[in-house]
């Protein structure tokens, strides 16, 4: 259904832009990354062609791909710590509001080789490029590269796996096939991930295509994660027994009196 | 072999935790304690966070408690009607506890308070604990007996109203400084993810003057109690208690603390608590290392969203 609905939507790009024929057909290995016991991450192959017709016209320097990967999007707080009398406090915060809790770009050739620096930042090719609103008073907002809250973010986001950047993470197998690995990080959030694809050639966007997969926790992990958030009171309880359970179990097994 | 933890959003070594789950245990069993001091920050060091460690933790001690209170019970050690006003104090301080810790949470202060909490009262119960046993080690090498206190000498704390009588102790003491014990122990444990164990006995047997006979029996049904209402209380509220590392935890923990009592003992008492007055000390001198020094990263990130 999914590659259908890419298909369509590459079919239409194509039709917006007569003069490039281009589409792109991708898929992905699996579209449910299920979370299990044993779950230790996971790298998710995505594949495809660009699909050319009579009227295309020939690209003499070849294809560029880059490949946005977006999870499901999340609020999240970034503290710092600051020295007060003596010891270390998280002082001064800062929230980004609906930012995407994990995101992966992954591209043919360093983004700035491949296009001009003003369409990288309109496409929002790049972690750097992404759009990450905070909230500034009253509004939301991006406050731009350097800002050393929005860099440590980046820098924490990308140190735990949830974001990643590969120059060269998409690798053209013949003129028309691409490979990439989408590498998922065992702390991977459960949601719906969004998988856009930008076509260039000689540094213009040609074409574009979306895709998506799920992450999901199935079995124990899935009734445990949401009994504890939909029924607390029951889910501790339980615990609870749980724990008097194994307790009187050890002072049976090992009764000496 | 890894293990998803479902709560904790983390893989983790199933026998690192079980291993972790019988040292403590034995630790805890040597000195007939519940271990949650040592526990917690054992799993923050594995990379749990702070908030599902507390949560966590109170489950387990929990467990290994019951094990304790069933034994004691068997043997008639302890003294219902104190443990009765003890608990009453104790659930009231739980509540206000856990109601305390959601608020620190919301605010990014938790794991600030959690380590300075830890500092204070580690380094200064466990200091306490060392000078005490090095005081009594000393008198006994010098040959001169332990000063024994007078079963009947009376403090301000004999002076307080609404008394009542407490057969199994032999004490005609005021409700008043039971239900604050109480209070007091079932706070800092929703907060610490402490049973309290190593506070409330000392202060059983040096404020209240409860005979050494049943202190321990009466402690453990405290422990028992406010630890598994803050785990119905976390999950209810907070919703970080992780039952899969929960369980793996008390299965270590029952079994070291078998092991743990055997080994305590064969050792003299006032040995073992200098040993246990030292531990204590450094987990409290630990935490504050990790205060003071410059930490390696600034910064820290959280999710409004999901649980950790």
């Amino acid at each position: 259904m999914r590659i259908l609905r890419a298909i369509a939507l590459a079919i239409a790009c194509a039709a917006s832009a007569p003069a490039a024929a281009e589409r792109i057909v991708s898929s992905v290995s699996t579209h449910q990354v299920m979370i299990t016991s044993d779950f230790s991450g996971l790298d998710l192959v995505l594949f495809g062609t660009v699909e050319r017709d009579a009227a295309t016209v020939p690209r003499k320097s070849g294809y560029d791909l880059v490949v946005t990967v977006s999870g499901p999007k999340e609020s999240i707080v970034t503290r710092r710590k600051d020295r007060v009398i003596g010891i270390w406090v998280n002082a001064e915060s800062r929230t980004f509001i609906d930012v995407p809790s994990y995101l992966a770009v992954m591209s043919t050739r360093p983004i700035e080789d491949l296009v001009s620096i003003d369409t990288a930042r309109r496409l929002q090719l790049g972690l750097r490029r992404t759009l990450l609103p905070q909230q500034i008073g009253p509004d939301l907002g991006d406050t731009g590269g350097d800002d050393p809250f929005r860099v440590a973010f980046l820098r924490l986001k990308t140190a735990k796996h949830l974001y990643v950047e590969q120059v060269t993470g998409v690798t053209f197998l013949t003129p028309a096939l691409f490979r990439a690995t989408i590498p998922l990080p065992a702390e991977v959030p459960v949601g719906t991930y969004d998988i856009d694809l930008k076509l260039f050639a000689d540094g213009v966007n040609i074409a574009r295509a979306n895709s998506a997969f799920e992450v999901v926790k199935v079995g124990f992990e899935q009734f445990v994660a949401t009994s504890a958030q939909s029924n607390g009171v029951l889910y501790g309880l339980a615990t609870v027994s749980l724990a008097l359970m194994t307790g009187w179990f050890a002072s049976v097994v090992f009764r000496r009196d | 072999m890894e293990i998803y933890l479902p709560i904790a959003d983390l893989p983790v070594n199933v026998f690192l935790i079980l291993g972790m789950g019988l040292t403590v245990g034995f630790v805890s069993g040597m000195f007939g304690i519940g271990g949650g001091f040592l526990m917690t920050p054992l799993l923050i060091f594995v990379g749990v966070t702070p908030a599902v460690a507390v949560a966590t933790v109170a489950s387990h001690i929990a467990a290994s408690s019951f094990s304790g209170v069933l034994s004691y019970w068997r043997r008639r050690a302890l003294d219902i009607a104190l443990a009765t006003i003890l608990l009453i104090g104790g659930i009231l301080g739980t509540g206000a506890g856990v109601w305390l810790f959601t608020l620190l949470r919301r605010i990014g202060q938790l794991d600030i308070t959690i380590g300075l909490s830890y500092v204070l009262l580690l380094t200064t119960v466990g200091g306490l604990m060392v000078w005490e046993s090095v005081g009594a080690i000393i008198r006994a090498r010098s040959g001169k007996r332990a000063e024994l206190r007078r079963p009947g000498s009376h403090t301000w704390i004999h002076g307080l109203p609404f008394k009542m009588r407490f057969k199994t102790s032999r004490l005609y003491i005021s409700v008043v400084p039971v239900l604050g014990i109480g209070l007091i122990i079932g706070f800092i444990g929703a907060i610490m993810g402490i049973g309290g164990g190593f506070l409330l006995v000392p202060m059983l047997i040096y404020l209240l003057r409860v005979p050494t006979s049943v202190v321990i029996g009466t402690s453990m049904v405290l422990t028992l109690v406010t630890m598994a209402m803050a785990t119905v209380m976390h999950a209810a509220t907070n919703h970080l208690v992780d039952a899969v590392l929960a369980l793996i935890l008390m299965l270590g923990g029952v079994v070291g603390a078998q092991f743990g009592a055997r080994a305590g003992q064969k050792m003299p008492a006032d040995r073992l608590r200098l040993l246990l007055g030292v531990l204590v000390v450094a987990v409290g001198v630990r935490f504050a290392i990790d205060l003071v020094l410059p930490p390696s990263e600034e910064y820290s990130i959280r999710s409004m969203d999901r649980a950790p």
